[in-house]
């Protein structure tokens, strides 16, 4: 039977200034999954630019598998060993100004120190693209901090919003 | 000059917000052992969508990647052939689609999504049923998936990501799920499914 309300915002940014990433930290253990949301457009001059992520598992065990449709065809590819995961692209600086792409990552059983990481996002350029994610991180640490940044090393403009949310499951 | 969020931040910015209390956690299953299927029954009709979390994992020993199969019904799980699905899938080379009509189940993300003994991870699903508790119209659901085992597995999808559609041709109100692994026999322990109503 329900176990009742979850959903709850646990940290939320609105980008006052253009920056290069956003952390948030300290990441209570307590939800089950949690739920990160991007509405970004990166400086990098292009029509979209990625969102990677770290987490306090450092060192090169992060890797990925993604899939992108363009309007002109599909891909997939990969990604093994790197020091960072990627959650998928957003509007960049050839974009009309004011539009915005969005990724929405999981990050589901975060807190466990039992198994490996799974990150689950699907990003969002109305554009150019739509992706989906998928990334594996190797450490059994639970997730307390993420950090995400604009994937052509330039930053994310000012207005551009980050909203973390925690639910707990029954 | 980088942000640095959390509770304490939150607070001093005063955005902590207030929930809507609209997406409540209606039930969970954790494996500590293996299963051979995941059955939420008596699901109340009291909303209006449902949202399944799936963190798992098959005992399939011959690739990296599995999938399952959903079935609903109205007390007991409908295994006739009133299921159709539709799927686009990445393996990290190349992009595959697939379908199934009068199909016996619904079959979530064939292209893999699920973790395998084999290959060692954990796959993520969320899979969204809408107007689950409708009576003048078929159900449609929706999923998102995959799976990332940084290469250490061959073939089998050990890395895969996509998405799926699925129906059931029935306009009775849901009130029961089951999911069961396609390739595996069963879920391995630490497979957790839980069960989410949307208002």
């Amino acid at each position: 039977m329900a176990a009742g309300n979850t959903y709850t915002q646990i940290a939320s940014t609105t980008l006052g200034s253009a920056a290069s990433t956003v952390a948030f930290s300290s990441i209570p253990s307590t939800y089950t999954d949690l739920i990160l949301v991007i509405s970004a457009r990166g400086t990098t001059v292009a029509t979209s630019s990625s969102v990677y992520f770290t987490t306090n598992i450092t060192g090169a065990n992060y890797s990925n598998t993604w899939m992108v449709g363009t309007g002109v065809g599909a891909a997939s590819g990969k990604y093994s060993n790197l020091g960072q995961g990627y959650l998928g692209y957003i509007s960049a600086a050839s974009n009309a100004s004011d539009s915005r792409g969005n990724v929405i990552a999981h990050f589901m059983n975060y807190s466990n120190t039992t198994t490996n990481k799974t990150v689950l996002s699907r990003g969002n350029v109305a554009e150019a693209e739509a992706d989906a994610y998928v990334s594996l991180i190797r450490g059994t640490s639970a997730l307390s901090t993420i950090t995400v940044g604009e994937g052509g090393g330039n930053n994310f403009v000012a207005g551009s919003t980050f909203n973390l949310y925690g639910i707990t499951a029954a | 000059m980088t942000p640095m969020l959390g509770i304490m931040a939150s607070a001093i910015s005063g955005n902590l917000w207030a929930p809507a209390k609209d997406y409540d956690s209606i039930a969970t299953t954790t494996l500590s052992t293996t299963a051979s299927s995941i059955t939420f029954s008596s699901i109340p009709a009291t909303y209006r969508h449902l949202q399944i979390r799936l963190f798992g994992q098959t005992n399939r020993g011959t690739y990296g990647g599995d999938n399952f199969y959903m079935r609903v019904g109205a007390s007991t799980v409908d295994s006739g052939s009133n299921y159709a699905w539709h799927m686009v899938y990445g393996d990290g080379s190349a992009t595959g689609t697939g379908n199934g009509t009068s199909a016996t189940y619904i079959n979530v993300l064939n292209g893999g999504c699920l973790g395998t003994t084999a290959g060692g991870s954990f796959g993520e699903v969320v899979v969204d049923l809408l107007d689950y508790a409708n009576t003048s119209k078929y159900k449609t659901t929706r999923a998102l998936g995959g799976v990332d085992d940084n290469g250490a597995s061959s073939g089998g999808f050990g890395r895969a990501v996509g998405f799926n559609s699925g129906l059931w041709q029935s306009t009775t109100a849901i009130n029961i799920i089951s999911l069961y692994p396609m390739n595996g026999t069963n879920f391995n322990a630490y497979t957790s499914a839980a069960l989410y109503g949307i208002k």
